[in-house]
């Protein structure tokens, strides 16, 4: 049973798509207006990381620092240090990938109160290649303590999240893709840091996923309903703290777990289910994501194809873990 | 230093012919940077055309210079002149950022041959040239290295961090060039952030530094001939370039960064390039 808070017409044709950094460009205006105290830096890429409301609006509130991801992460700490809440935005591969090290020691060991807007992750940013595809970066920043991970699976949870973490006194990171995804929740879908959602009821299996995979495994949750498999499907946005309880309670009532992400499969979402679930309640877990490789230039779909990350091939995990649970099916 | 006039003329009809690939490549693919390539054309011509040793039967020849572009985003420029300059097929072009295809969006190494290295990411290209050049002074090769950069480039940390390094080995084997367009993606260099004077930054640092007009061969050919002859230091060359260069509505506009022509652009550009014969005016700036 699909949860009656999504959008009603998530499987028609004419979906609705939008791209998460724009939720995020909305979402940050109605933050700066929230609190004078959100401050926004960006490395080259205002238009881009959708930042330019942001500035216009709010010009004294508004950073430049240039092509300096580095300088970018120092700086919004030192910000951070005397009372601001920085956003600091570029495309994930530079930030938080080229200054992981500012940020473990500047924003997390200090433990300041900076936001890290990763944007262009994953294999969406399509023709500009694998230098430009973000594949590693939940797994750099789910390792350092006191870090908070976010991957959210459309714009409007985007824009949620963005709301939600100005108020958290944490460093956190939020992964945004550039490309337009399906918007498959509503205003009324809740979102709350650290709490993962139900987004389609079932009994025999469980497909927990962020980003825009979330919607793969809802396609794939539909079709196996006609083999009479029931899936159940968590949208599991916050990677860090992980919602201990909803996964243990899948765990316990569908005995088996596919994770699904558009990262490496080492590191990432799924890495970070099967930690906590082999010490607490070990059952098959199938973790699909990119095995091992660099992307390259293609579009975004043909890339999600060929790197494995379908809805075809969250079936075949799915039937996989069924098989591993010893149980009987159809097809 | 003189070029014949013949010469020359035949490196501006080759910069022309590469300018016409690049838009055609770039229209094809749909997405990528228009303005750096362009403006970048008339330096890669005269280094794979006159300046450069290098082999494209033997792309791995032990003895051949380096090239390591580190603002791999102009990388339509590369492959268009290594297409010319018989490293691959010329049709092959078409294929730039296509799944499967040799031509990255952004160049890499282990795609194509003829490529040193991979880049995209800004700020890299000077460090690996040191490291090259460094192995080669101490091995006592013949064989320099030249590292292409970008202004914007010049924002980041790990540029200036080679600048020192290079300064502190005196790699005068290495030739650094600076695509001096003064754009970035969001706005102007000296607004997003001032660079200058960038020269005496680089002077400060134990350079030896150049400053010429990028659309002018003589001036490009001269200057790499002059920073072979200068020891104990490395040299930088400052190439003021116009950005869209050729293209009278992409030229000096900084929305051109990083977007391709759409069918309409790209027929007016090619008309444009082809009425000019095969020359290109130097250009006249500041
Ligand atoms: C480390 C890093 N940060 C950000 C980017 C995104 N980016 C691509 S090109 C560019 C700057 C463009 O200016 P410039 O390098 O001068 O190139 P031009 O437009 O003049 O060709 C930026 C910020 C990048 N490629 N690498
Ligand atoms: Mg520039």
């Amino acid at each position: 049973m699909i949860n009656t808070k999504l959008n009603p017409k998530l499987f028609d044709e004419d979906m609705e798509m939008v791209s998460m950094r724009e939720g995020f460009g909305e979402g940050l205006v109605m933050a700066g207006e929230e609190n004078p105290q959100v401050v926004v830096l960006t490395a080259d890429l205002e238009e881009s990381t959708k930042v330019e409301a942001f500035a216009q609006k709010f010009p004294q509130r508004f950073v430049e620092v240039g092509v300096a991801e580095q300088n970018l992460a120092a700086v919004a700490s030192g910000l951070a240090a005397v009372g601001k809440i920085p956003f600091m935005t570029s495309y994930a591969v530079f930030s938080p990938g080229r200054n992981w090290e500012q940020i473990r020691t500047t924003i997390c060991y200090n433990n300041q109160s900076v936001k890290i807007i990763g944007s262009h992750a994953g294999l969406n940013v399509g023709a500009d290649g694998a230098t430009h595809q973000a594949l590693e970066d939940v797994a750099l920043m789910r390792v350092l303590p006191n870090m908070v991970v976010i991957s959210p699976c459309d714009s409007l949870e985007a824009k949620k999240a963005t709301l939600e973490i100005a108020k958290l006194k944490r460093p956190c990171y939020l992964r945004l893709l550039r490309d337009k995804t399906v918007v498959m929740t509503t205003k009324d879908t809740p979102f709350k840091i650290g709490q993962a959602e139900v987004f389609q009821e079932g009994q025999d299996v469980t497909v927990i996923a962020c980003g825009q995979m979330v919607y793969q495994a809802l396609l794939a949750a539909r079709q196996l309903q006609e083999s009479n498999i029931s899936v159940r499907v968590i949208n599991c946005s916050t990677i860090k703290p992980l919602d201990k309880k909803a996964i243990l309670k899948a765990a316990e009532e569908t005995g088996g777990i596919v994770t699904v992400e558009e990262h490496q499969a080492a590191g990432g979402l799924g890495s970070a289910v099967a930690e906590f679930l082999s010490g607490q309640y070990p059952i098959p877990v199938k973790i699909i994501g990119v095995e091992d490789k660099f992307g390259q230039s293609g579009e975004g779909a043909e890339l999600l194809e060929k790197y494995g990350l379908t809805g075809k091939e969250i079936i075949k995990g799915i039937l996989t873990v069924l098989r591993m649970k010893g149980k009987h099916f159809n097809g | 230093m003189s070029l014949s006039a013949q010469k020359i003329a035949e490196l501006e009809a080759k910069a022309t012919f590469i300018r016409e690939d690049i838009i055609t490549m770039l229209y094809q693919a749909g997405s990528g940077h228009s303005a750096g390539p362009l403006g970048m054309a008339d330096i890669f011509t005269a280094l794979y055309f006159h300046i450069l040793r290098h082999n494209c039967k033997n792309p791995q020849w032990q003895d051949r210079d380096r090239l390591v572009l580190s603002n791999g985003h102009i990388c339509p420029v590369l492959y268009a002149t290594l297409a010319h300059a018989g490293y691959f097929p010329h049709h092959e072009l078409l294929t730039l950022r296509k799944l499967g295809s040799r031509l990255q969006g952004h160049p890499h190494r282990g795609s194509l041959l003829g490529l040193e290295t991979t880049s995209g990411p800004l700020g890299l290209g000077l460090s690996q040239s040191s490291g090259m050049a460094l192995a080669g002074l101490r091995d006592e090769a013949k064989w320099r290295v030249v590292c292409l950069m970008s202004d914007a480039e010049q924002d980041c940390g790990n540029v200036w961090e080679a600048v020192l390094f290079a300064g502190k080995y005196k790699l005068h084997n290495l030739t650094a060039l600076i695509d001096r367009n003064n754009i970035q993606i969001d706005g102007f260099t000296e607004d997003v952030m001032p660079l200058e004077p960038l020269k005496e930054k680089y002077e400060a640092f134990g350079w030896h530094v150049l400053e010429i007009d990028g659309h002018n061969f003589e001036a490009i050919i001269g200057s790499f001939e002059e920073a072979k002859a200068i020891f104990e230091k490395p040299t930088l060359i400052i190439a003021h370039t116009i950005p869209g260069k050729g293209v009278d509505f992409m030229e000096n506009d900084f929305q051109w960064h990083g977007k391709p022509p759409d069918k309409e652009e790209a027929r007016k550009a090619l008309k444009e390039l082809r009425s000019l014969q095969g020359k290109i005016q130097p250009g006249h700036h500041d």
